[in-house]
């Protein structure tokens, strides 16, 4: 375990061998990638397995010394952490696999695996941080990382604008978590996790302060998360390529909110408020983003809508105090989400579009992504036996058992609203028939795609069963040191569950594969509301017209400040220089004859100084 | 005749002699002018060795001496001329410039 700091320096080194070699190696770039993060994946499952049996490591070292604190950075592997690095190794180590199918014959190719490679390295040492101070460096990162990714077809107009926003959307996050982490240091003069629990717990922190400082470092998970107001960007960065929309966007990037409030968890656990609005935030998001999903007919833009609001349900589950169902849900939304982004990526990658009006009647034509498409949908809507059925099913009891009515009544609506868009999505790709004709033949993806999507469905159901109501619950005792006891919540609750997803599909089925109900049952009768889901509640627009403008127009007032006022002062002082510079050079002509008449006309005014004063002053 | 009107004479030959040295294009002039003025300089030195306070034979020597310097310097300066005028085809005084730039 004390070799854990070597996991994220595998994908480091294939990112600093890729951005040197890279243009050489061509092609070959992917196995350097692929066996990198392989490394990373065994080394992470070591370490898990030596957590297993062991305690929480931890070692740090000195950085620098400033006045008389002192900053470290370090490693530590809690059951937490260790969890984390292996979700992460293991999903971006299958995306390696799936981009050599997916990206081949891209110019950038091993630009691509380079920057993978960089965000894998950031992920892996955020998860490892012991401190505030190394996680917000990795943090930022992490961020850095996505903002290449999604800016990579840079000569698009579209994937430029959403790089760009998504970089500053996070940013507005990171301003309030970097708020947070200084008020905590002032406070506590540490920025250790354990410093801060024990701070926490002495009441060194106020409780005023500790709700202050947990909701400022809530608002960096809303940026990274996703959660409303600062979701749009989320959307918007599907523009990128689909294998990065997986491992970024899907799995591991956007659950780092949800890893960060997990993390500082007992600053949480001490403030009721902070645990409300995490609560509220959440709840609020998971069925907003559902209700936008159910329009949208950009495949990953579903799926986008979809992330949001299951990351929404974590942080319901984070708010109502359910630590264990929050990284539940993580783990397997990080394996059914990865799964279904791949294997909308695999669908792109045979039809050439992304319109899923353009699509349908593909089940046939792709027999490994289908199914596997179906599987992961299953999943996500919570049907029984599949993973997400039982970390959702944990997340409902949580919300229930903290007394939150209206939010747990919230989460089914979410749940119910789920499988209604999951399976929509599934029926106008895959069933019926083709609705417009595809240029060349419509073919499986190779084997370096299906391989880790088989994998990741395997996990999407398998994941599931390491906490269950009936086999035990392995995962929620191993987080929380045997201390975990499942909350006795009622049993309907998990058939509710089961019956609002498996509603959700029959309706999809009724609407979108039968046809009984007509597809505009809703846009006819409701064509505003409509409208409203489909333009995203108008946030961007909002957005556009109220932030934006602002900034934009405070920014044009600087800006002629800057062309006009300084710019002009500035003009000033180089024009009178230029000035008596071009006077004194008329003057050094080079012509002796210049020279001479001013040294003679010199001369006569002397002597007519001369003659008028009388000579009296030599 | 007095002092007087031969200062007066140097003084003019020395006016025209500054001015053509300083306004004239033609080196060739130029030469010219700076003649004229030493040679003003020269009916100084003789009216005041004949004429001034104290009469003595210095101001003849001197004469001598200046009009052998300025033999001298006209042939070297008529010298340096024609160098030049076989490099640049020209005798303007303003177009000897090339250490300018």
């Amino acid at each position: 375990m004390n070799l854990a700091w070597v996991v994220p320096l595998f994908p480091l080194c294939s990112f600093v061998l890729l951005l040197w070699f890279g243009r050489k190696w061509k092609q070959t770039s992917a196995y350097v990638g692929i066996a990198a993060t392989l490394l990373s994946l065994l080394a992470a499952f070591g370490v898990l397995v030596s957590r297993l049996g062991g305690a929480t490591y931890e070692a740090n070292w000195t950085w620098m010394k400033i006045g008389d604190a002192t900053l470290t950075v370090g490693v530590s592997v809690t059951a937490l952490n260790a969890w984390m690095l292996v979700v992460v190794a293991l999903v971006s180590w299958l995306v390696h696999i799936y981009s050599q199918g997916y990206m081949a014959g891209d110019e950038r190719f091993s630009t691509f695996y380079a920057y993978l490679g960089l965000f894998t390295f950031a992920m892996l040492g955020l998860v490892l941080s012991p401190n505030l101070l190394q996680a917000y460096m990795f943090w930022e990162l992490v961020g850095l990382g996505s903002f290449l990714l999604i800016g990579f077809y840079f000569y698009k107009e579209e994937a430029k604008a959403a790089a760009k926003k998504a970089f500053i959307m996070t940013r507005i996050g990171d301003v309030g978590f970097l708020i947070g982490v200084l008020l905590l240091f002032w406070q506590t003069k540490s920025f250790d996790y354990d410093d801060i629990f024990r701070a926490v717990g002495n009441g060194t922190l106020s409780p005023g302060m500790t709700t202050l400082t947990a909701i400022l470092i809530f608002i960096g998970a809303i940026g990274k998360s996703g959660q409303f107001p600062l979701h749009t960007w989320l959307p918007d960065a599907m523009e990128g390529p689909t294998p990065v929309s997986a491992l970024i966007h899907a799995a591991t990037m956007v659950a780092a909110g949800v890893y960060l409030v997990a993390a500082l968890f007992p600053l949480y656990e001490a403030s009721a408020a902070a645990m409300m609005t995490v609560a509220v935030i959440g709840g609020g998001t998971a069925v907003f983003a559902a209700t936008i999903g159910l329009v949208q007919t950009d495949i990953k833009r579903v799926l986008a809508y979809s992330t949001i609001s299951q990351l929404g349900y974590m942080m319901l589950a984070l708010g109502s105090g359910s630590y264990v169902a929050a990284i539940f849900h993580l783990t397997t939304h990080a394996f059914f989400k990865a799964l279904l982004f791949l294997a909308a990526g695999s669908v792109i990658h045979a039809v050439h579009t992304q319109n899923i009006e353009e699509m349908g009647g593909l089940w046939r034509r792709l027999p490994w992504t289908a199914p596997l498409f179906l599987v992961g949908a299953l999943s996500i809507s919570g049907v029984p036996l599949f993973a997400g059925f039982f970390s959702k099913d944990e997340i409902l009891a949580a919300a229930w058992t903290n007394g939150s009515v209206g939010l747990f009544w919230l989460a089914v609506a979410a749940a119910l609203l789920t499988s209604f868009y999951m399976f929509r999505l599934f029926f106008l790709v895959f069933a019926g028939e083709a609705r417009h004709r595809h240029d060349g033949a419509v073919h499986e993806a190779p084997m370096s795609m299906t391989a880790p999507m088989v994998v990741l469905g395997v996990l999407s159901v398998a994941a599931g069963y390491i906490q269950t109501p009936w086999f035990g619950s392995f995962l929620g005792e191993w987080l929380t040191d045997g201390a975990y006891h499942h909350e006795a919540a009622p049993g309907w609750i998990a058939v509710v569950a089961a019956s609002v997803s498996l509603a959700g599909i029959l309706l999809a089925w009724l609407m979108y594969g039968k046809r009984t109900v007509p597809r505009d049952w809703l846009s006819a009768r409701a064509p505003y509301g409509y409208e409203l889901l489909r333009r995203h509640y108008y946030m961007d627009d909002l957005y556009r017209s109220t932030v934006v403008a602002l900034v934009s127009s405070i920014s044009r007032l600087l800006g002629y400040v800057d062309r006009y006022l300084v710019e002009g002062l500035v003009q000033f002082v180089t024009g009178t220089v230029n000035a008596i510079a071009a006077a004194g050079s008329r003057g050094q002509n080079g012509q002796a004859q210049t020279y001479g008449l001013v040294a003679a006309a010199g001369l006569a005014m002397l002597v007519v100084i001369f003659a008028l004063t009388g000579g009296d002053w030599l | 005749m007095t002092l007087s009107a031969y200062l007066a004479l140097s003084l003019i030959l020395f006016c025209i002699g500054l001015y053509g040295a300083l306004t004239k294009r033609n080196t060739v002039i130029v030469l010219i002018c700076i003649e004229l003025m030493l040679n003003a300089v020269n009916i100084n030195f003789v009216a005041f060795a004949k004429y001034g306070p104290h009469p003595s034979v210095h101001g003849h020597v001197f004469a001598l001496f200046a009009i052998a310097v300025a033999a001298a310097e006209a042939a070297v300066g008529l010298a340096a001329l024609i160098a030049f005028y076989r490099n640049r085809k020209t005798v303007r005084v303003d177009e000897a410039n090339s250490l300018k730039h």
